[in-house]
This record gives structure tokens, C-alpha cells and sequence, in this order.
């Protein structure tokens, strides 16, 4: 447990090094809030002078695809927190196995939102010149999906690879004194469920009785 | 010498070598965590960048010295003062202090072994490399036209140049100030020496603090505004598109939102180098200690409401522009109050003429120039007649060349012999420092004049009428490049033959004083205990009531 920590360079004692990364990780999440709040601010502005057309946009969205996918994503929050508080407790084989859940959720999420990609570009919802809908506030709807799922791809495809390194520590038979990795890990991946959480409702919901 | 290493001097063999010693292989550098190598690393960087955002400058005033143009086209000079901006506010201005004098000197000045993540402090590097080279690559590939702002829909529908090579130079740029925002944040509150308590930091310290704030909470949303740019300009999503129900200014909103709280991330430190070399130089105590603090942090926070300042003539409401004129107004009094506080911190000091001070009271002078500038702008009808005239170019540039970077080269020189062990010619220094500040008069004075007058800003083809002070302007440049290559020359002399540096060559009290120059790699032989306050240069009581009473505790 704690005590097993190793104090590395800059920290005198094991209390100090133990807060450090979760306070990084904190202040980092401060700016992932800005940076996606500003393109929250684009889908507000969007919405509040699009009106009917900007929700009619929105009613294409599949919402059994966008369910699917926070149902996944919430399982794998919860399979996160596990392995977090295992491997705190120093509980290394239920860790190990959580954190592959993870990464198995964090997956199926990525082969889902293919999979409405696919349908998504069949139908023609990507703006541009075979925009399925109206030019207008509609395609700003669109180009507001494709931007932020990508984007929260991105982060998702992150998230595996900061939860595969702990991974590759336990592989090296070091989960247990990185707890406070595993700590900063987990803040990172419940920002990335968060943004989702945020995500759905303005993507799947709006426009929908 | 200082007090913390008389006793018990350690025999010079068993000592541990200097930063410097610590590996001499180029692999030992690149892959180095020591927060100094990494603050070398850095310097070395933005000098290649402070140079070629230099030549840029250089061409757009030869260019100027006609009124019919001398040798760029229109789309050349777009492109030559695109560059000029890029160059010099994301890979100059914006590292310039906290990457390189604050890495070097933030753990020092707060009696740690390094910051708090070290590897992500070598990452922030790469990451900058990384945005640099985008960036070249823009430039080699014919460069942006933009202007430094990447308006739109200019940037996105109609520009043919490289805008979205240069738009991500930017943004993998941003995330390197973010790494380095993260850092010291968290240095700052984990690993402050024992003893030392907040308000006992060296005001660099918190100067490094509250620009870290604002780097951590304002460059994300440039970065969001960026991908926007790229998503409408690579993908041609709509997003800021009228045609589709865009509005070009949420653009500018977003991207002032960054931007003016980046004035801040380039002055907040020179504040704090300023404040160093003030009290140390005129061998006096911080006039109002608690004041500078809290003028910092109030500059941090507001500094978050008065972007509207630049969009008066974009069409926002005019309430809104009510509001941001206000709060505006309302910055400029911590800004004040720090100007007053240093000039009290002179009154009764000994004061000594030296280069790092000729620079810090050439700071005061134009920061002030630049300030009061400031608020002619923050007055909504005399900033709708002076909107994108020279007039604006010469305030920011007396806030940001004439404050930053001559606060930058006063650190420069004042912690030389800290960071490098040798001394530098003090005589040559002083003709830089004094060319620095007349050239950058010479420069930017007359654009003041010509502003006023009517010559707006990015245009190289003019009224004849304003020929004078362009020709005027273009001299001082020239005065102002020597100030800036000369010491090029005596400090890279120094290097090689510059006499050994003691420990602490102006006796000044900062903890980073009390190692050696060079410092070792762990950067203290013995780990400090703090008991005291910064700028002890005179006991107490030993000064007239009216002094004594700004050090006094002060019930705000």
C-alpha cells in the first residue's frame, strides 16, 4: 500500500509525491473543460439562432447507436473506478482484470461509433455538397457532431493507451506501488465519460420528444 | 559569500559537479529531466525563433521606408508580417520568461530539487520543437497570409495559403504551454522548501504562478478555436460560415478569449523578473510586498473579462462593449499599483546603474507608456477612430517588446552568471541595454505620431504624408537590432573566456543565490530551510517611518 511507494526526484516525502500526480492531472482537466468548452459555446450559439431547423438537424442523430454507446462508456467508468480502488488496495488480480474490461469497453465504444459512421456517411449527413439536409442550421448541427465525436475519440483512443500503460506496469509486476498513477489514469478516463455524458443529450436527445 | 554555505564547506572534489558537468553528451541533453538543461534547451529555441520572427521585422520595415513599396508584393507582405506575429508571440513572447528563466529558476527560488514532474517538463520541450517545425514547414512551404489572428472566413473560405499547417504549429504549440502551466502550478504547491510559505515567495515565483493559471485555463481555448478553423477550412464543416448561420464573430470571441489573457501570460513575468532585479539593484526591501501579490493575481483574473476590448468595431452590443471598456479601466489599477510600488521600492535605495537594472527601469518606462496607451484604446470612441491604425501597433509593441523583452534581457543578464558561472563585460552590457531602449523609442514612437495621424495598420502601400515617420521608424529599428545582436556577441565571448562567477556576484538574498554558480544538478547541497521573507537588503527599522511603513502588514 502506501508505503510501498517509491520517492522519486524532486519529492522529500511519500505524502507530497502521492498528491502530485492527482493535482496534475486536476489542473489538466481545468483545461480539457475550457477546451471543450468552447466548442459547447459554438453548439449554444448554434442552437439559440437555429432554432427548429438546428433540431430537425438533430433528429437524424440514431439514437440507439448514441444509447448504446453511454451504456458502454458507463460500464467502463464503472470498471475503471474498481481498478483504481483495487489497485490502491493492492488488489492486483481484480485490478489487472478491470483494467482489460476497460480497454474491452473502451473498444466496443470505438467499434460502435464506427459502425454510425458508417451509417451516418450512407445517409449523407456529412455537410457539403450531398448534405442530405439543408445548407444552414442544420449542417452546423452536423459539423458540430463530426467535430466533437472526433474529438472525444481522440481523447477515448488516449484514454486506452494512458490505461494500457498500467498495463504494461503490472506486466512488469509494478501495478501496486502506482496507485496514484492509476488514480490520475482514472481521473483522465471519468473526464472522457463525462464530456460523453454531456454529449448525448445534446446530440441524441434534442429535437426528440 | 552567503551565509548557508560558509559553514561546513564541503572540499571541492567531493562535491557533486555542476548541471553543466553532469554529462557532456548531446543524448545526455536531449533525454535530460534537469529542469535547468531543459530551461537551456528552451533558450536555445526561441533565440533561433527571436531571430527569424527578427527578419521578418526586418523586411517589413525596409519595405516601409517607401511609400510605394520596395520590393515585396502584396501578398509577400501579407505573408512577411503573418510570420512576424506568429513567430514572436506563440514561439517567442509566450515561453519566452516562464520556459526558460522560469524553469531555471522557479525550483531554485523555491528550494526544490526540480518541479514536480520533470518528464512531462523534457515533453513540453519536445512538443514546442514539434509546433515549431510545423510551423517552419508552413513558412518553407510559401506561408500564411492570415495576419497572426486567423480571422474568419478569411482563414477558413478564402485564404490560399497554409493556414492549416500554421494552425496546428499553433496548437501542438499550446499544449507545450499547458504541460509547462500544469508544472509549475503544481511546483509551486507541492514542493516549496520547508519554510517557505506563500507570501514568503519571491514575487517571480508568484509571477510564475499566475501566468501558469492563465496558461492552463486560456490556451485550451485557443486550441478548441484552432480545430474549429481546421474543421471548416480541411473538412468544410460550417461552423463559422454566414452562409450557413455562422457568425465569423464567435471566432473572434473565442480566440480573444485566448488572446488578450495572453498579454498577460508574456507580462505577468516580466513583472516578476522586474521585481528581482529592482530590489536587488537598488538594495531595497519590495515596496508593498502583499500589494505586488495581489496586483498579480487581480491582474490574472480580470484579465479573463476585458477580451470584448477587442472587438469594439466587430459588431458586438453595445452594452457589451460597455462592460468591457469598464473592466478594461478597471485592470489598469493593480497595473498602476505595481508601477508605483517598484518606483517606491527605489526611494532611498543605493541604487546601481548596472545593465539588468538599466533594462528593469527601461521596463517601467515604456511598460507605462504602453499602459497609459492602453487606455486611450479601452475608451470606446477614441478606439473606434484608432481601430487597426499604428497607433494600436506601437502599444502593443511598447507592452510587449518594449516590457517583456527588455524585462526578459534584464534576466537575462542578471541571472547570467548563476546559470552559465561566468561574468559578462558589464560596460558592453550597459551600451545594449541603453541602445535597446532608444532604438525601441526611435521605433515605435512614430507609430504612435502616424496612428494618430491616420496610417493603418498592414497596409505597405501609403500616403506620402506619413513617409517621415516610417522613414523614422525604420531608423530606430536598425539602433534596435544592434541592441539586440550586440549581445549576442559579449555574452557568447563569456561563455568561453568570461571571468569565473561567484556564488552570488550582486549579493542578492533569492535562495537561488545561496548555491553555486554554476548550480549542481540536485541544485542545493543541502536542502534550504526558509525563515525569513525575500529582499532582506536592509534590516528593518533601519529606514524612516515612511518606508518602514510599507513593509508593515497590510489589512487590505
Amino acid at each position: 500500500m502506501s508505503s510501498d511507494i517509491i520517492i522519486h526526484e524532486p519529492f522529500e516525502t511519500a505524502a507530497r509525491q502521492k498528491v502530485a500526480v492527482p493535482f496534475g492531472v486536476w489542473s489538466f482537466l481545468a483545461t480539457e473543460c475550457l477546451f471543450f468548452g468552447g466548442i459547447f459555446l459554438f453548439y449554444a450559439y448554434a442552437r439559440w439562432h437555429g432554432g427548429e431547423a438546428f433540431s430537425a438537424g438533430a433528429k437524424e442523430t440514431d439514437i440507439w447507436f448514441g444509447s448504446a454507446n453511454t451504456f458502454i462508456l458507463m460500464t467502463s467508468s464503472l470498471t475503471m473506478a474498481i481498478a483504481e480502488r483495487a489497485t490502491k488496495e493492492g488488489l492486483v488480480r481484480l485490478a489487472r482484470w478491470m483494467l482489460w474490461a476497460t480497454i474491452g469497453f473502451g473498444l466496443a465504444f470505438l467499434v460502435v461509433k464506427g459502425f454510425e459512421y458508417r451509417k451516418d456517411i450512407s445517409e449523407h449527413l456529412i455537410p457539403g455538397p450531398h448534405f442530405k439536409l439543408e445548407q444552414g442550421p442544420a449542417a452546423q448541427f452536423w459539423a458540430f457532431y463530426w467535430t466533437v465525436t472526433v474529438t472525444h475519440a481522440i481523447h477515448l483512443t488516449i484514454g486506452l493507451g494512458v490505461v494500457g500503460r498500467l498495463l504494461w506496469i503490472d506486466r512488469r509486476g509494478d501495478l501496486a506501488p502506482h496507485a496514484t498513477t492509476a488514480e490520475g489514469t482514472a481521473l483522465y478516463w471519468h473526464l472522457v465519460d463525462i464530456v460523453w455524458v454531456i454529449l448525448y443529450p445534446l446530440l441524441y436527445l434534442v429535437g426528440r420528444p | 559569500m552567503s551565509p548557508n554555505t560558509q559553514e561546513g564547506i564541503v572540499d571541492r572534489e567531493l562535491r557533486s559537479p555542476s548541471y553543466l558537468q553532469n554529462g557532456t553528451t548531446i543524448r545526455s541533453w536531449l533525454l535530460t529531466t534537469d529542469h535547468k538543461r531543459i530551461g537551456i534547451l528552451y533558450a536555445m529555441s526561441i533565440t533561433f525563433f527571436f531571430f527569424l520572427g527578427g527578419i521578418a521585422a526586418t523586411l517589413i520595415r525596409l519595405e516601409l521606408i517607401s511609400p510605394t513599396g520596395l520590393f515585396l508584393t502584396n501578398d509577400e507582405y501579407n505573408r512577411a508580417f503573418t510570420l512576424h506575429g506568429i513567430v514572436m508571440v506563440w514561439f517567442f513572447l509566450v515561453p519566452s520568461i516562464p520556459t526558460t528563466l522560469g524553469n531555471f529558476l522557479l525550483p531554485m527560488m523555491i528550494g526544490a530539487k526540480d518541479v514536480a514532474f520533470p518528464r512531462l517538463n523534457l515533453m513540453s520541450w519536445y512538443l514546442f520543437i514539434a509546433g515549431g517545425l510545423l510551423t517552419v514547414l508552413a513558412l518553407i512551404a510559401g506561408g500564411v497570409d492570415t495576419g497572426w489572428t486567423f480571422y474568419t472566413p478569411f482563414s477558413t473560405l478564402y485564404s490560399n495559403s497554409h493556414v492549416l499547417l500554421a494552425a496546428m504549429g499553433v496548437f501542438v504549440v499550446g499544449f507545450s504551454s499547458i504541460a509547462t502551466g500544469v508544472n509549475f502550478i503544481a511546483t509551486v504547491h507541492l514542493l516549496r522548501a520547508k519554510g517557505m510559505t506563500w507570501m514568503r515567495l519571491p514575487l517571480f515565483g508568484w509571477a510564475m504562478y499566475t501566468t501558469s493559471l492563465v496558461m492552463v485555463l486560456a490556451t485550451p481555448v485557443l486550441a478548441m478555436s484552432l480545430l474549429l478553423v481546421v474543421a471548416e477550412r480541411a473538412f468544410g464543416l460550417p461552423i463559422f460560415d454566414p452562409r450557413s448561420g455562422g457568425d465569423p464573430l464567435l471566432f473572434q470571441h473565442l480566440f480573444w478569449f485566448y488572446s488578450h489573457p495572453a498579454v498577460y501570460i508574456m507580462v505577468l513575468p516580466a513583472f516578476g523578473v522586474v521585481s528581482e532585479i529592482i530590489t536587488c539593484e537598488a538594495r531595497r526591501r519590495i515596496f508593498g510586498y502583499q500589494f505586488m501579490v495581489y496586483a498579480m493575481v487581480v491582474i490574472a483574473v480580470i484579465g479573463f473579462m476585458v477580451w470584448g476590448h477587442h472587438m469594439f468595431v466587430s459588431g458586438q452590443s453595445a452594452f457589451a462593449s460597455l462592460v468591457f471598456s469598464f473592466l478594461s479601466f478597471v485592470i489598469a489599477v493593480p497595473s498602476a499599483i505595481k508601477v508605483f510600488n517598484w518606483t517606491g521600492t527605489l526611494y532611498r535605495g543605493q541604487i546601481r546603474f548596472s545593465a539588468p537594472m538599466l533594462y528593469a527601469l527601461g521596463f517601467i518606462g515604456l511598460f507605462t507608456i504602453g499602459g497609459l496607451t492602453g487606455l486611450f484604446l479601452a475608451s470606446i470612441p477614441i478606439d473606434v477612430d484608432l481601430t487597426d491604425t499604428y497607433f494600436v501597433v506601437a502599444h502593443f509593441h511598447y507592452i510587449m517588446v518594449g516590457g517583456s523583452v527588455s524585462a526578459f534581457f534584464g534576466g537575462l543578464h542578471f541571472w547570467w552568471p548563476k546559470i552559465t558561472g561566468r561574468m559578462y563585460s558589464e560596460r558592453l552590457a550597459q551600451f545594449a541595454a541603453i541602445s535597446m531602449f532608444f532604438g525601441f523609442n526611435f521605433t515605435f514612437f512614430p507609430q504612435f505620431i502616424m496612428g494618430w495621424m491616420g496610417m493603418p495598420r498592414r497596409y505597405h502601400l501609403y500616403a506620402p504624408e506619413f513617409q517621415p515617420w516610417h522613414v523614422m521608424s525604420s531608423m530606430g529599428a536598425v539602433v534596435l537590432a544592434f541592441g539586440y545582436a550586440w549581445p549576442v556577441f559579449y555574452l557568447g565571448w563569456s561563455l568561453f573566456k568570461g571571468q569565473r562567477a561567484p556564488d552570488n556576484p550582486w549579493d542578492a538574498t533569492g535562495l537561488e543565490w545561496q548555491t553555486r554558480s554554476p548550480p549542481p544538478k540536485e541544485n542545493f547541497d543541502r536542502t534550504p530551510v526558509v525563515t525569513d521573507g525575500p529582499y532582506k537588503y536592509h534590516p528593518q527599522d533601519s529606514t524612516p517611518h515612511e518606508v518602514e511603513q510599507a513593509q508593515a502588514p497590510q489589512v487590505p
